[in-house]
């Protein structure tokens, strides 16, 4: 059987599914559920089959309308995507599966905008994930950005103002990214990110060569949430509705961290950033703050989805220091990869818990959980694992980032960054601690111990329920996963594309 | 200095361009007046765009017409000295649909803001919001 097309209908089939929902949405508000389930289900199957595809034939290029590449859009499909496009086809799947009742029950008279931008955006992460070239990117970025500002503003209380934020930080940020990319085509007259990468190279000296990376690098920062970009943040995760809240802290900010991924290695190579620009170190010590800093703000927040996205800036850093090491160890880009998809896992999983808290009970505030952990045993569970996970318990998935960054610090010999790692996971057990303690320890005031007993078990529903529950064993079971030898010829091939892995 | 700020000039005008649309973005309360900086920030790289594939010395939109391919000096009119670089400006119209489509996107959430809060400076917001406990 042969895939050729599937890269391309990846991206069609959200996308016209998205205009179905619109219009038959019209007649049915019922038929919408069904067809954004159909279309995030078949999405994943396709991206099933490209990692079949690539993981046997190679690389997949596609070319758009059959013009060839230089001048016409080119879908690139390697280990690297092919590898996103799995994860973020399945997270999408399981909240759509997670959406049916909060939008329900949240937003019961705009089931039908819900939908269809929900599946534009799932279109905006397929398009960024497969596309070769540095404009289609951009385009695929703002569909992205559009229906994630649109999403973010239809949640409750401070949710407007968070989007406003949201989208002159974030159209800034697209605007640096285009005004670089307008640099890079200046000087060589190309889009496509094969060709720029060929002929790049001489012009590596060039000013506008690297003043074009520099605001790419900081176009695309913004978009992911890096440090000191990250103001738009925080409001963004809290105000949105539940089910924006858990797609944008998982799918939205690890595509950006792949766009910025791809374009540092693909467009630019290694050559270009450890010799003419020497930005690896500063993205390291720049990490090693934002790990700090989203640690301490987080245990300030009492509100418990503040605090996730907190915690989700000082993943940003996890994620950027194993970028900001890749050149200086044999593991090249392993502990990155590795972290991009257990943070999502984790960061999934602890939204829709602390969603669900929010849906069944009404509670935001850390400091009203007495008692939740009896109350709702499940889904205290699925939050509990996702946190161990996140601290640290081996064998989670949180282990298996930190032990591999530490192995990548100790093999670059900057043994600074093991106590940066050290002291943030200290951070993190100070504030999960802290939740885990008041939902199942602090005994509710006035009511006495022996009375703990009879408060009555209000799960949440199924469908909300499964979802955090498989991601939660998720969290243990590729954290299993990744310590055997199973996932390594993906990760080797995607550092040898990079030309990483090697030391020089 | 001036030779070299001339021979350049489309850059610093999109320069210029741009750092209005900053200030405005940052120092402006009224949230109508920051999405204008905004505007006039996205206007600016589209400036950028088209001005680079402009060029001087007569050169125009390369059109051919069957005539002209049939013609003896068709290899003239091909060459590519004569012609702008239309690429840019075809960029630029997928950027001003982008653009608008976010400016009323942009739109929509003021009108959401001031239908909450009755009023869209900043400042007034912020106190609005720390009056009612958020």
């Amino acid at each position: 059987m042969t895939y050729e097309h599937f890269a391309i209908f990846i991206v069609i089939v959200p996308l016209i599914f998205s205009f179905l929902v619109v219009l038959l949405g019209l007649f049915r508000k019922g038929l919408c559920y069904p067809l954004t389930m159909v279309a995030l289900l078949v999405s994943f199957i396709i991206s099933l089959g490209i990692l079949d595809s690539v993981m046997t034939n190679g690389t997949i290029h596609y070319h758009v309308g059959g013009w060839a590449p230089p001048w016409g859009i080119e879908l690139v499909v390697d280990y690297f995507n092919a590898f996103m496009l799995v994860m973020l086809t399945f997270i999408a799947l399981l909240t759509g599966i997670y959406a049916k009742k909060s939008v329900q029950q949240e937003l019961p008279e705009k089931i039908v905008p819900f939908y269809a931008l929900f599946l534009l955006l799932v279109t905006g992460v397929i398009g960024i994930t497969v596309t070769g070239d540095l404009f289609n990117l951009f385009v695929f970025l703002e569909i992205l950005a559009l229906s994630s500002y649109a999403l973010i503003a239809i949640g409750s209380d401070g949710a407007p103002m968070a989007a406003f934020k949201y989208v002159i930080m974030g159209t800034v940020g697209a605007c640096f990214y285009l005004l670089g990319v307008g640099y890079l085509y200046v000087v060589t007259g190309s889009l496509n990110m094969a060709d720029l990468r060929m002929l790049l190279p001489p012009l590596y000296a060039n000013g506008a060569v690297q003043t074009a990376f520099i605001f790419i690098f900081i176009g695309l920062s913004l978009k992911a949430a890096f440090f000191p970009l990250h103001a738009w943040q925080p409001d963004a995760y809290t105000y949105a509705p539940s089910t924006v809240s858990v797609i944008i802290s998982t799918v939205v900010a690890k595509t950006a961290v792949y766009a910025l991924i791809r374009v540092i290695f693909s467009v630019f190579t290694v050559d270009f950033i450890t010799l003419y620009v020497s930005i690896l170190d500063i993205i390291c010590w720049i990490s090693a703050i934002a790990m700090i800093y989203g640690s301490i703000y987080a245990i300030r927040q009492f509100n418990l989805k503040r605090m996730l996205a907190y915690s989700s800036i000082a993943n940003v850093g996890y994620i950027m220091l194993g970028v900001g090491l890749c050149t200086s160890t044999s593991l090249g880009l392993t502990p990155a990869l590795m972290h991009i998809l257990n943070d999502t896992l984790m960061k999934g999983c602890m939204f829709m818990a602390a969603c669900a808290f929010i849906y069944k009970t009404g509670l935001w505030d850390i400091r009203d959980f007495t008692g939740l952990g009896r109350k709702m045993p499940y889904t205290s569970f699925a939050f509990i694992l996702a946190s161990l996970a996140m601290i640290g318990m081996p064998p989670g998935v949180g282990f298996v980032t930190k032990l591999y960054l530490i192995i990548a610090i100790l093999d670059a010999g900057q043994y600074a960054f093991v106590a940066v790692i050290f002291f943030s996971t200290l951070l993190m057990i100070t504030y999960f601690w802290r939740v885990i303690e008041i939902m199942y320890i602090k005994v509710e005031e006035g009511e006495g111990s022996e009375k703990g007993s009879a408060i009555s078990i209000d799960e949440a529903s199924m469908g909300m329920l499964i979802p955090g529950l498989i991601l939660a064993f998720l969290c243990f079971g590729i954290g299993i996963l990744w310590l055997t030898d199973i996932p390594s010829p993906i990760l080797n091939a995607i550092n040898s594309g990079f030309g990483l892995g090697v030391i020089p | 200095m001036f030779e070299y700020i001339v021979s350049k000039f489309n850059y610093w005008a999109y320069i210029c361009l741009m750092m209005i649309g900053l200030y405005a973005m940052i120092v402006k309360g009224n949230l109508v007046k920051k999405l204008i900086g905004m505007n006039i920030f996205q206007v600016s790289i589209i400036l950028f765009y088209v001005s680079v594939g402009a060029k001087s010395g007569g050169a125009t939109v390369p059109i051919l017409t069957a005539e002209d391919i049939h013609h003896a000096h068709a290899h003239v009119l091909a060459n590519p000295l004569q012609y702008m670089n239309p690429l840019p400006h075809v960029l630029m119209l997928t950027a001003i649909v982008v653009g608008i489509a976010t400016t009323g996107v942009a739109l929509a959430i003021i009108i959401m803001i001031y239908n909450r809060y009755k009023t869209l400076e900043e400042d007034e917001i912020l106190v609005i919001r720390k009056e009612s406990g958020v």
